[in-house]
């Protein structure tokens, strides 16, 4: 089963579409990444997934069912919003409280356990937290409830770097005890390198890239080599994205093969610099094609 | 928490290129060569590794299970990783020998006028060669 799937999934406030014709899947036991440009609609989809807003159009189910029309799955779905909101006036342990009451598979004694040890104690008061600690306890709030599907709102955007680290530390703990989905939204790429397994790259609503990362990173290079227009290297299936001097051509390519000709250096590609190029070429695309089939790839 | 010393602490290179699951096959496979890991030993737990080094589980366990398909570890359920042998690494003789003909290599690139970065792209351009053909 997937964990989330989206299908023609349309969000309209008034006249104005925040989302529109989105269709994905994000198998489960992943932990994805959910990335591209502001006002893609990362935000609206992950409201959709949580059951906090209505589709106008199409639907989105979690774990097959529908969060906006099934509430008995809205106990399965662990949700962390953007701006960590947390009541400020109450301390850690009234935010557990809290909780435990509103939480029907409520995990208490793990959520204790989790706020000592990073550290922050049950009467200290959540305005009094740093950022870092704040996102812990919205951390431990989201794990407590012991999600199947974890979703998150640009959980790293306030934090300072170690902060960020410590946060996916105790974010893959959680994930290595639970086995939850997880879908992460961010800006911040690099950081989810070595966090996230799949990529979802949504462009204006569109699903531009998804795939495994893995997958993503060993089938896609950097090629230089000699300028002659329109030649390419055997072993590349796709231009993605490419820049030339008088001379010499760079490109990102996707690759079928390895690329053995000595003309052309060859380097590996971060999620990064992958993620940068699609979005540089909104027309290109890498989508899964039917289950286990290897990546397909359309380039316009 | 009772207090374990693990006999093995990974640690990643953000910049080798190495996905981080083979990173963490090849610390391992260093270790059993060096000696610092013997039969018997317990690998951290996927927990531990994630941890510490916050990279998804499922690295991790990618790394554990080509190791133990090796047949260098064992994994036991419920319990952990273990290590069931030790590895030889190549024998000093053999390694004196290839340091002796690389060094006449390098030494007939410098003069054919190759500076580091060239005689580099060249060994990586073969080398990736080689691998392709499965000869290595």
């Amino acid at each position: 089963m997937s964990a989330v799937v989206a299908t023609g999934l349309g969000k309209r406030y008034g006249r104005v579409w925040a989302l529109r014709d989105c269709s994905l899947e994000i198998p489960e036991g992943r932990v994805a990444a959910l990335v591209g440009p502001n006002g893609a609609g990362k935000t609206t989809l992950l409201h959709l997934a949580t059951g906090l807003l209505e589709p106008s159009a199409g639907s989105i189910s979690v774990l097959g069912r529908r969060p906006d029309r099934d509430p008995s799955v809205l106990p399965l779905i662990g949700f962390m919003a953007q701006e960590v909101p947390l009541y400020r006036t109450f301390t850690a342990g009234d935010m557990l409280e809290f909780g435990r009451r509103m939480n029907p598979r409520w995990d208490e004694g793990f959520a204790r356990k989790r706020l000592e040890r990073v550290g922050i104690r049950p009467n200290d008061r959540v305005g009094h937290l740093s950022g870092g600690q704040r996102s812990q306890v919205a951390l431990t709030l989201a794990l407590a409830k012991r999600p199947s599907v974890l979703l998150l709102d640009e959980p790293l955007a306030s934090l300072d770097p170690l902060a960020r680290r410590e946060f996916l530390k105790a974010l893959m703990e959680g994930v290595a005890e639970d086995g939850a989905t997880v879908v992460l939204s961010s800006h911040l790429i690099s950081d989810l390198e070595r966090v996230c397994d799949y990529l979802i790259l949504l462009s204006a609503s569109r699903t531009q890239v998804a795939g495994e990362v893995e997958q993503l990173l060993e089938t896609h290079r950097v090629i230089s080599g000699p300028r002659k227009d329109g030649a390419v290297p055997a072993g590349v299936a796709a231009v993605i994205e490419q820049s030339s001097s008088e001379r010499q051509t760079t490109m990102l390519v996707r690759t079928e093969g390895p690329i053995l000709d000595p003309a052309w250096s060859v380097q590996k590609v971060g999620l990064e610099e992958l993620v940068l190029g699609y979005l540089g070429q909104p027309n290109a695309t890498a989508l899964p094609g039917p289950r286990l089939a290897p990546i397909r790839m359309e380039v316009s | 928490m009772e207090e374990e010393a693990r006999v093995i602490q990974f640690r990643l290179d953000p910049r080798s290129g190495v996905s981080t699951y083979l990173q963490l096959v090849h610390q391992v496979r260093n270790a059993l060569r060096l000696g610092m890991l013997r039969p018997g030993d317990q690998l951290p737990t996927v927990k531990e590794v994630v941890g510490s080094l916050a990279i998804n589980p499922n690295t991790v366990l990618k790394a554990y299970r080509e190791l133990e398909h090796e047949g260098l570890v064992e994994g036991r359920p419920g319990m952990g990783t273990f290590v069931l042998r030790t590895l030889k690494g190549p024998s000093p003789d053999k390694h004196a020998a290839l340091k002796r003909s690389l060094d006449r290599w390098l030494q007939s690139a410098f003069e054919a006028g190759f500076d580091v970065e060239a005689v580099v792209a060249l060994f990586e351009t073969t080398l990736r060669a080689v691998r392709e053909e499965g000869v290595a």
